[in-house]
């Protein structure tokens, strides 16, 4: 029957023959160890493609959204950070094999005559590779990504010439534009553009044949079994070392964007940190030549390296100019990333999915005073005019707010009357005291693009929470988040330390569950309980 | 020797052995790769999320404006948790008050296929209008392809208000 069915395949595809003739291949008797690491290089192509695809059934591709997507695969998904755990780690691995790969090919000087158009391909493979890991880096859009992404697409923007277009190109300033193109280009575009090029690259290896030694005189060999055998060792201890990185080795997540956030310490990916290091070098209008002509000159000769070494193959030994160049290189490149290392303070951002770590919806990360914004902002209905979302509505989108704008002390004489502050406003005035009216204010600057469909998506209790919390000046003796006093002990976290049943006990009197204490007893409906009680119980702990 | 070299069944000088346990460890090797990847992606995709328990409870109407015997069906706010995401959202319910006060609410998709039905007061039966099934006012299947009577919401009275719970399990 099995037989049967593969004599079936073979004569209709010829699927047998075509394995046969592929590991069946002549190989020059000096092939050897040496060689594995082009096959690990598509191996872990294929890792990359299987657990990014495993990703993307999990994955939200707008920013806010993707942040919360990453979040629950690494917390809530039994798998999911050794799913990403592999995706990370190999995507660094991959670059490393691409560049031995390359070391290889240049130290024995197999992009010789035939063989150029294979080093060509394999230098555009190369970039592939570094314009997946740039794009692959904004994804989980926590600091770390938001930031790195800045300060890369303003260095695409002083590319000489093509700079105002390359900016127009990736989105113009990082928000949702970029966001979406980086995750097309991460998904859509590269993937398959990734696959026809190795395509060519082996079919052009296949064509020339795997480069001999100078004096390999000996008769050739089958690729199957021995060769193959090595690549699998090859593969399997890259493999060994990506799966212990994924296991041991959290991949961290960081704070939700915030583009207003002024302490974070923006840094790229640890194999673009020489390109970072270089442009501290460079200063004024030189600043070009060290992000963009310099890397540009290097790539290109990188590019031209097979007609700039004209030369007959000669014995490895002897290719000491090349060694010497190769040994040079990786000293630069060592020691411009040592430096960069050096040069980073060190960070004090917690990763939000550590274990214990506070699995941190959007609205813990505001204030009671901002949440009862929220509210006084859904009773207002500010987002009938308003309805953001990069949308201008009867009223501007106030993500989109000129700096300006962008301070309590415009908004609150704006809120009391608009007309006066923006002349033919048609916006009605908000009646709230002037405690609301800066609870308002305060809610209208944590929004921010990123930020923006997260907060507004706050549960009910919440805000009523929040609300309650506000009206009964809870905060004259308690803190949350480091605001309010300090007389009676702090909220942050108070869920973990007290049950629901020993919250509402302490409401309606507080001496029987804290002797000694000085609260005076609250009465609450017993939807007002609900809600206090539950806002209170997910309050993350302080420094979450 | 020559010859073997230029024939496909034949590489190399490999002895028999030698050239068995390359093959062996090469399957060896790609079984425990395929494994290692394949269960970790099983477990990711099959594996249900840790959900955090929302609070389930919901003030979803007023008891007085119910009729008595006459289905209803109410709408109320409630908070889901959908993936990355806790929602809140716009949910429906048919509610019937029975004479004593007691009330009993259906969760608002047939049994079969998990259409939106209706009352139909004429007939005085609940129509899905996918596949025809019909339910009686206390939710047992009178016709149609369901496989079982509509299900239930647990509900409580608290004074005047009805609060809707999770779904009471299958009988």
């Amino acid at each position: 029957m099995h037989n049967k069915i593969i004599e079936w395949l073979e004569h209709r595809t010829g699927i047998q023959t075509a394995i046969k003739d592929f590991l069946y291949e002549d190989i020059p008797a000096s092939s050897g160890w040496h060689q594995v690491i082009g096959s690990m290089a598509v191996f872990f192509f294929i890792i990359q493609v299987f657990t990014g695809s495993l990703l993307a059934f999990n994955y939200a591709p707008t920013p806010g959204e993707a942040y919360n997507s990453v979040k629950y695969i690494m917390t809530e998904l039994t798998g999911g950070s050794l799913i990403r755990g592999l995706h990370h780690w190999g995507a660094s691995m991959m670059l490393i094999i691409v560049v031995l790969h390359m070391l290889q090919v240049f130290l024995y000087g197999a992009y010789k005559k035939p063989r150029e158009a294979t080093w060509m391909m394999g230098v555009v493979l190369l970039l592939i590779t570094l314009a997946f890991g740039l794009t692959g880096y904004l994804l989980p859009w926590d600091n770390r990504a938001y930031w790195g992404t800045v300060v890369t697409t303003q260095i695409a923007g002083q590319a000489p010439i093509a700079g105002p277009y390359l900016t127009r190109l990736l989105g113009g300033s990082v928000g949702n534009v970029t966001f979406s193109r980086f995750y097309a280009l991460h998904t859509v575009l590269l993937p398959p553009l990734t696959m026809i090029l190795i395509g060519i690259h082996i079919y052009l290896v296949r064509k020339h044949g795997v480069t001999p030694a100078v004096d390999d005189t000996a008769p050739r060999r089958k690729f199957f079994p021995e060769q193959v055998f090595k690549d699998t060792v090859g593969v399997a201890i890259g493999f060994l070392i990506l799966f212990m990185m994924a296991v041991f080795a959290r991949v961290p997540l960081g704070r939700l964007a915030d583009p207003t956030d002024t302490t974070f310490v923006p840094r790229p990916e640890w194999y673009f940190l020489f390109l970072f290091q270089t442009l501290k070098f460079f200063k004024g209008p030189l600043e070009a030549v060290g992000s963009v002509v310099l890397p540009g000159v290097a790539l290109l000769a990188l590019f031209l390296i097979p007609f700039i070494d004209r030369g007959p193959l000669v014995r490895l030994g002897k290719r000491t100019f090349a060694f010497t160049f190769a040994a040079l290189a990786l000293l630069a490149w060592t020691g411009l990333t040592t430096a960069a290392i050096m040069t980073t303070p060190k960070t004090t951002e917690a990763d939000e999915t550590a274990p214990g770590a506070e699995n941190l919806q959007a609205w813990q990360q505001l204030t009671p005073e901002e949440l009862q914004g929220l509210a006084f902002f859904r009773k207002e209905n500010c987002k009938a005019c308003h309805p953001g979302a990069g949308k201008r509505g009867i009223g501007p989108d106030l993500t989109q707010m000129i700096p300006a704008h962008r301070t309590a002390a415009w908004m609150i004489p704006h809120f009391k009357n608009p007309a006066q502050v923006v002349p033919g406003s048609s916006m009605p005035p908000v009646h709230l005291d002037d405690a609301g009216l800066n609870a308002l204010s305060a809610f209208v600057l944590k929004l921010t693009p990123q930020s923006e469909q997260a907060v507004l998506s706050t549960p009910d209790f919440v805000v009523q929470g929040a609300l309650i919390y506000q009206t009964n000046h809870c905060d004259a003796c308690h803190q949350i988040m480091g605001a309010g006093q300090k007389l009676g002990p702090p909220l942050d976290g108070v869920g973990e330390r007290r049950d629901r049943a020993w919250l509402e006990k302490h409401f309606q009197d507080p001496k029987s569950t804290s002797p000694g204490s000085i609260m005076p007893p609250y009465k609450f409906t017993p939807q007002e309980m609900d809600a206090i009680c539950k806002y209170l119980g997910q309050l993350p702990k302080a420094g979450g | 020797m020559d010859d073997q070299h230029q024939s496909h069944q034949v590489a190399d000088d490999l002895s028999p052995t030698r050239r068995s346990f390359y093959i062996k460890f090469i399957y060896g090797i790609m079984t425990a790769i395929g494994a290692a990847l394949a269960a970790p992606a099983a477990i990711y995709l099959l594996f249900p999320p840790k959900i955090r328990k929302e609070g389930q409870w919901v003030d979803a109407a007023d008891l007085s404006s119910l009729p008595t015997g006459t289905p209803e069906e109410i709408s109320y706010q409630r908070t889901r948790v959908d993936g990355w995401k806790v929602t809140s959202e716009k949910a429906t319910a048919w509610v019937v008050k029975q004479p004593d006060n007691q009330v009993i609410a259906f969760s608002p998709q047939c049994t079969h296929l998990g259409c939106a039905y209706h009352w139909d007061d004429p007939s005085h039966t609940f129509i899905c209008p996918c596949h025809t099934s019909a339910f009686s006012i206390d939710g047992k299947v009178l016709a149609g392809p369901a496989p079982r009577p509509l299900d239930r919401y647990e509900v409580k009275v608290d004074g005047n208000r009805l609060q809707i719970g999770p779904l009471e399990p299958h009988a």
